[in-house]
């Protein structure tokens, strides 16, 4: 089992005529995801690569029957490729574009409201089932398909944590990046729901970092609503006050959203977090043994 | 990016907020004859992008234009330390001379993202001139708060219910009304992330002006508001930083001795924390990007080196998708060309590589004229790192 992206994906690329669009297209097909195409307006009835091209969202849905789509489209008209790809009715929208204004963002969840899309990210690596589907950027080799879920503020961050996963021979469930900005589509909460709902998944590492309230709403969800163990960590503990680090959502201002925060309110929950970035895979393991 | 009280009273006026009168100066010989355009009263405001100046000493009351003139020659070219600036101070470029009003009330008003609620917050209190977060904290009731619909903007009732929230009516609280609407539109219209005006002032006649303001803009929106980012000053910037940026590289200098660089802003944070944890400090953040170029690895290195601080490096790519056999060849050609531009790298380099190819990356280094300290895993890259500090002072 897994959660979000699976077999029955059938993905567009937004984007796919660009340079980044069409890399990861055919990444993500030869991973084994079902593209079935992409958008690009004004270059409909065309093909790359082997890839139809589309030149609205809308057309490419009515004449592939898509229901998930990876944005790869620049940041002044990324908002507008979702929210098209929102009005056409697309069940799954990753959008990996980093750099999207914060109004702009805040525009599109005004838009999500009340329609039936999801969206992950943006500024995210996308999601990965292994073995199944590959819905992002991330590189799909340090996978296995296996009982643990992951969640993750960051990228390279969640490959770290995958791969320290994959080498004590865990594999994993599904493995969603949400990305790294202040106003982004589904929170820590929507995918734990989701984690909590599959009976495959039989523990989770929740990585997050310094800015904002997520991991303390994610701390109380998981207080109230889950009883399989989650292993966190927060990076950031170095961070110094006021600075964004790198992410536009990683920045402690305010005195607010700290790691220290971050942390006291995961293990306060039960989360077992671990201070070291190298020990997630390590601690899941053991998790799992104090179990069985 | 931030901007100077000056330039952010300029935008207030622009969206129809009343701001004090006043001009903007760099040499204090002008000072007295505009403090006489005022009256003969005036303030003295040094404009750096720091706050607390007026605890730092950068605002002084002139009574007198010769005052005027004697207290710019004194702010003008001083290092004003304030809490946010470190022990070293920024220096004051420019100060801006402005009417003194008599104040009667200090409120304050403000408008930043709420998060959790993923709308615009509009924030007001009768405490102004004091630390918002403070008040949040003590009193957090004393905090009027409106989220604003990011498609409809702020609603009069909105406007109102502030101004009567604060305590006003009549004339003041039309004038409160007007300000809270400019504040709001101008925090929309120009892509701001913050917007502050601490205090917001009511003179004894009862009329409004913000008396300071500070607004901050969304990096990410600088494309479509050509305006704001003409209004960058370099001069408060630290230069490896903006020297960075320009490479696409995303880098904070902090005040430890291990230089790190990383691909992706989490991994970065993660690898700082692990210094740390090791017993060391981290000299820097550094986001080499997600690729890791052969370019911007030796634009990474010539930045990290320029900081004296640093004593090793440590190099940690996560490969993903590119090779990591070619990221391997990147540093190495880095590592010469700065060798052959006569700056070669003085100090020691950890590395630690993951991804596609690992085994031929590791190989290439070790094959390098370099002596890269080769790591697998964060733990051992770290251990290896601050071990190499230890190294270094044993030597010395």
């Amino acid at each position: 089992m897994s959660i979000l992206v699976g077999e029955s994906t059938r993905l567009i690329v937004q984007g796919i005529t660009g340079r980044e669009g069409l890399f990861h297209a055919m990444g993500c097909r030869d991973y084994g995801t079902d593209v079935v195409g992409g958008v690009t307006p004004g270059k409909g009835g065309s093909t790359v690569e082997g890839f139809p091209v589309w030149n609205s969202v809308e057309r490419a849905r009515r004449e592939s029957g898509c229901n998930a789509t990876l944005i790869f489209v620049p940041p002044p008209f990324a908002a507008d490729a979702i929210m098209e790809a929102a009005d056409a009715g697309v069940e799954l929208i990753v959008c990996i574009t980093e750099g999207i204004p914060v109004q702009d963002m805040v525009r599109v969840k005004a838009f999500l409201r009340g329609r039936n899309s999801r969206l992950l990210g943006p500024n995210c690596p996308g999601l990965i089932t292994p073995g199944q589907a590959k819905v992002g950027i991330m590189p799909g080799h340090i996978h296995e398909a296996g009982n643990v879920g992951v969640i993750s503020r960051s990228g390279t961050l969640t490959y770290e944590a995958v791969w320290q996963l994959t080498n004590e021979g865990l594999g994993q469930t599904t493995c969603v990046g949400i990305g790294g900005d202040p106003v982004n589509g589904t929170s820590f909460i929507d995918v734990l729901e989701l984690f909590a709902e599959d009976e495959a998944t039989e523990a989770v590492v929740l990585i997050g970092e310094i800015g904002g309230t997520a991991e303390e709403e994610a701390a109380a969800w998981i207080g109230e609503h889950l009883d399989i163990p989650v292993v966190g960590f927060i990076a950031g503990a170095t961070a110094p006050p006021g600075r964004r680090m790198g992410h536009a959502g990683a920045i402690v201002a305010g005195g607010k959203g700290t790691a220290a925060e971050k942390k006291a309110a995961l293990a306060a929950a039960g989360v077992l977090v671990v201070d070291s970035p190298a020990e997630m895979g390590a601690r899941v393991a053991t998790a799992l043994g104090d179990r069985s | 990016m931030k901007i100077h009280e000056f330039q952010a009273k300029g935008i207030l006026r622009r969206f129809g907020a009343a701001v004090p009168q006043g001009k903007v100066i760099d040499d204090a010989a002008q000072a007295a004859r505009i403090c006489e355009d005022f009256g003969g009263r005036c303030v003295v405001k040094a404009q750096i992008h720091a706050g607390g100046r007026g605890k730092g000493g950068g605002v002084k009351v002139a009574s007198s234009p010769s005052e005027a003139e004697r207290l710019a020659d004194e702010i003008l070219g001083m290092q004003l330390v304030t809490h946010q600036t470190g022990p070293e101070g920024q220096q004051v470029r420019q100060v801006l001379i402005e009417e003194a009003l008599e104040i009667d009330q200090e409120l304050y008003l403000g408008v930043t993202l709420d998060r959790a609620a993923e709308r615009p917050l509009l924030m007001a209190s009768r405490s102004g001139g004091m630390d918002i977060e403070e008040v949040a904290q003590s009193d957090p009731d004393a905090i009027l708060r409106e989220l604003i619909d990011p498609l409809l903007g702020v609603l009069p009732f909105q406007c109102r219910r502030i101004a009567s929230g604060l305590g006003f009516e009549g004339g003041t609280a039309r004038q409160i009304q007007s300000i809270v609407a400019s504040v709001v539109e101008a925090y929309l219209e120009t892509d701001a992330s913050l917007v502050e005006i601490n205090p917001l002032m009511v003179d004894s006649k009862g009329d409004v002006y913000a008396l300071d303001a500070k607004m901050n803009f969304d990096d990410n929106a600088l494309f479509r508001q050509r305006d704001v980012v003409e209004l960058r000053d370099v001069h408060e910037e630290n230069p490896l930083e903006v020297e960075a940026s320009e490479h696409g590289i995303s880098y904070i200098k902090l005040d430890g001795s291990i230089g790190c660089m990383v691909n992706g802003a989490g991994l970065a944070m993660a690898t700082m924390d692990i210094i740390k944890l090791y017993g060391a400090e981290p000299a820097n953040f550094l986001d080499v990007g997600g690729s890791a170029s052969q370019e911007a690895v030796a634009s990474a290195f010539r930045i990290i080196l320029s900081d004296p601080a640093v004593e090793a490096v440590l190099i940690n790519i996560f490969g993903g998708i590119a090779r990591t056999d070619r990221i391997a060849r990147g540093v190495v050609a880095a590592i010469d060309e700065l060798a052959a531009d006569g700056t070669p790298v003085g100090v020691p380099v950890v590395v630690r590589l993951e991804g596609t190819n690992v085994e031929e990356g590791r190989e290439v280094l070790e094959r390098a004229d370099f002596d890269f300290l080769v790591a697998d895993g964060m733990a051992s890259a770290a251990e290896r790192a601050v071990e190499s500090l230890k190294t270094r002072v044993g030597g010395s």
